[in-house]
């Protein structure tokens, strides 16, 4: 009785995984189908291209589009490539990151475990500043900027992505903290730890996994965004987004796609290795933070 | 002037007030323990005592210095927390030397505590492990390890074996017993479970609604209750407790009531004070421990006055110490405890032995002890 409705359970459980699996691998294809154009493309000769067969494999496989696209395409005026745009980006998403994981962890620690008057009002009206569209602060951000000195330069594109930033990374480290028990801090009081004593030595070294969420997502919108980019960066300061989009963009001369392809892919590369070097821990960190708070 | 007391403390959150002017005064190397229901307030005056929670009036001082307003590090205490709240991150030693640390303690004397606090617990083996790979037993131990590193004047305990299975629990009781026994430190414990209270504590503070409802010794609050919360609260089985009505007869007073048959029966108290004479004529409620309702043989030689009922046995309930029988009284369920082979069945009928030397009597109106 047993065995025999083991044996039928298995035997469904064959044929509707195969087509679950049919079906899984079939989204898979689609959804991998524009990588695959991209990387096609950006190792064939343009004239492989405009000779039609954007599907097909190259007759001729070369890796000039991506020197180009890196080092020595028309950027705007200038024939640099996209190279320095790169390390603008590098320069603005580290700091930016870095900065607002560590205040939005800060803020979620006293937030949860230095509870004051009107703290949970406080922490909603920094959720706010997950909802607010971009577009609406451009304007007071710029006045905000000439004011400080910063516009124009990297040092205030990362404070735009701070402020933009902190609304949620204090979301994802005040929901993690909340499950954190309190009876912990308190016993570290006793102990003769202090407010920051606390956060370095017992806080932080449990947060790995909503560190790492906290990172991804922050690291993921600031190297993508265009707009903050485009609005208040200028020429030579300009992030990677902005120098795709005008290497993209360009009016002027052929439109070489295969170079276009291969920036497309190198501007999206460092999101992609973020996610596969911490993926593991995104969705654990995920459950962890904002499930179970 | 005690070690640690504590004077006029109150504690209210907002116009809510939860602990009302409790007054106790702890002697060096005392084991006090709170006990009361969930949300009488022990917990926070723990916390108190710890400098977790403010203090809203009134004072608490350790040795003399008042502690209104210091902060927990700087009371020389220690806690043991219900979930142990060891620091997940670090190992056991560095749980254990973390205070120390704190406090400045240099490397070489924080090593030369921790072996000799690992040696007393036997936990020397687990220094280098995590706290996630212990189990709840060992737990505790590194709890208390913490704790004792630090040589406090005052150990706090906040439901420290509420966590563990019941076997481990009772280990754990008479390890903690024999720790206090052997250092002679003074101990606040919070517990919810009476018997954790009757056996640590050199005396006990029974509290409900955030009133001390007495303070005194184990046997004082087992056998003299101050009033009919404490009575009902303290003791497994529960007291037993029987309306019945005062007749003063010249010298001797006594408790009449009914038995299941409806019979009159008249148990006479063997030193009647005027406090009960007083009450000739009118219902009190008879307080009669399950130890106090057994059988003959079983009854106590040494009491001065047994009564002895005949009465139906309803429900036995073999415990294998003893066999706990139920039967009414003056239209009361009542619990006796009786020896294991105590010859009774349900549905036969069986001879009680009442102790009366050991019953109370408590007003009905105010609840309190009929002295």
């Amino acid at each position: 009785m047993a065995a025999a409705t083991q044996d039928s359970a298995i035997r469904t459980g064959r044929v509707t995984r195969t087509l679950i699996y049919l079906v899984l691998i079939l989204f898979a294809l689609f959804y991998m189908l524009p990588l695959y154009v991209m990387m096609v493309n950006s190792v064939k000769p343009l004239s492989e291209i405009t000779g039609g067969g954007m599907m097909s494999l190259p007759d001729v496989w070369t890796i000039e589009p991506w020197k180009k696209a890196w080092s020595t395409a028309q950027i705007g005026v200038e024939p640099t490539g996209l190279r320095p745009y790169f390390w603008n980006s590098i320069s603005m998403v580290v700091p930016a990151v870095a900065i607002s994981t560590v205040l939005g962890a800060l803020n979620g620690y006293v937030l949860t475990k230095w509870r004051f008057r009107y703290d949970t009002i406080l922490f909603g009206l920094m959720l706010f500043a997950c909802f607010i569209p971009f577009q609406i602060v451009l304007i007071p951000m710029a006045a905000v900027l000439g004011f400080l000195g910063l516009a124009g330069s990297t040092a205030g594109l990362v404070l735009v992505h701070v402020v933009y930033g902190i609304g949620f990374s204090t979301l994802y480290f005040r929901n993690y903290y909340a499950v954190f028990p309190t009876e912990l801090v308190r016993a570290a009081q006793i102990d003769g730890a202090g407010f920051f004593q606390i956060f370095w030595r017992i806080l932080l070294p449990s947060s790995g996994p909503i560190a790492v969420v906290c990172i991804i997502w922050q690291f993921t919108n600031i190297w993508n965004d265009f707009l903050f980019g485009a609005s208040f960066a200028s020429g030579n300061g300009a992030p990677m987004t902005v120098a795709l989009n005008n290497l993209v963009q360009s009016s002027t001369g052929v439109k070489e796609y295969n170079v276009h392809f291969a920036g497309a892919i190198l501007a999206a590369l460092p999101t992609l290795l973020v996610y596969i070097v911490a993926g593991r821990y995104f969705v654990r960190g995920l459950m962890a933070g904002s499930v179970k708070g | 002037m005690g070690f640690l007391d504590i004077d006029n403390a109150t504690k209210s959150y907002g116009s809510v007030e939860v602990l009302h002017k409790v007054d106790i005064s702890v002697e060096e190397g005392e084991f006090l323990v709170l006990v009361g229901p969930s949300g009488c307030g022990k917990s926070t005056l723990l916390n108190m005592i710890a400098g977790l929670e403010d203090i809203t009036s009134g004072q608490i001082s350790i040795k003399g210095a008042p502690m209104n307003g210091v902060h927990p590090s700087k009371r020389n205490i220690a806690m043991v927390f219900q979930s142990y709240a060891l620091y997940p991150n670090m190992t056991v030693g560095k749980n254990i030397t973390f205070g120390l640390e704190m406090h400045g303690v240099p490397k070489t004397e924080r090593d030369a505590a921790m072996a000799k606090v690992a040696d007393m617990l036997q936990i020397g083996q687990l220094l280098d492990r995590k706290p996630g790979q212990l189990s709840g037993g060992q737990r505790q131990r590194v709890a208390m390890g913490r704790a004792l590193v630090r040589d406090p004047d005052v150990f706090l305990f906040d439901e420290p074996l509420s966590n563990l299975d019941a076997k481990l629990r009772v280990d754990m009781r008479t390890e903690i017993k024999k720790l206090h026994q052997r250092l002679g430190t003074t101990i606040v414990y919070v517990t919810h479970d009476q018997i954790e209270a009757m056996t640590l504590s050199t005396r006990i503070a029974v509290m409900n609604g955030g009133y001390v409802q007495q303070l005194g010794t184990p046997k004082e609050i087992y056998d003299t209750p101050a009033n009919l919360f404490v009575a009902t609260f303290m003791g497994s089985p529960s007291m037993n407790l029987i309306d019945v009505a005062i007749r003063a007869d010249g010298n001797a007073v006594y408790a009449d009531t009914t038995d299941d048959q409806g019979r009159k029966v008249s148990l006479a108290f063997p030193a009647p004070g005027a406090a009960l004479r007083s009450f000739d004529g009118k219902t009190v409620k008879l307080g009669i421990r399950p130890e106090a309702l057994t059988d003959v043989d079983g009854a106590d030689q040494r009491s001065s006055h047994v009564e002895q009922i005949e009465n139906t046995v309803t429900v036995t309930e073999p415990a294998g110490s003893d066999t706990f029988v139920t039967t009414t009284i003056g239209g009361a369920e009542c619990v006796g405890r009786m020896r294991s082979d105590a010859d009774v069945a349900a549905g036969r009928a069986a001879t009680f032995a009442i102790n009366m030397e050991k019953a109370v009597a408590f007003d009905p109106q105010t609840e309190d002890r009929i002295a």
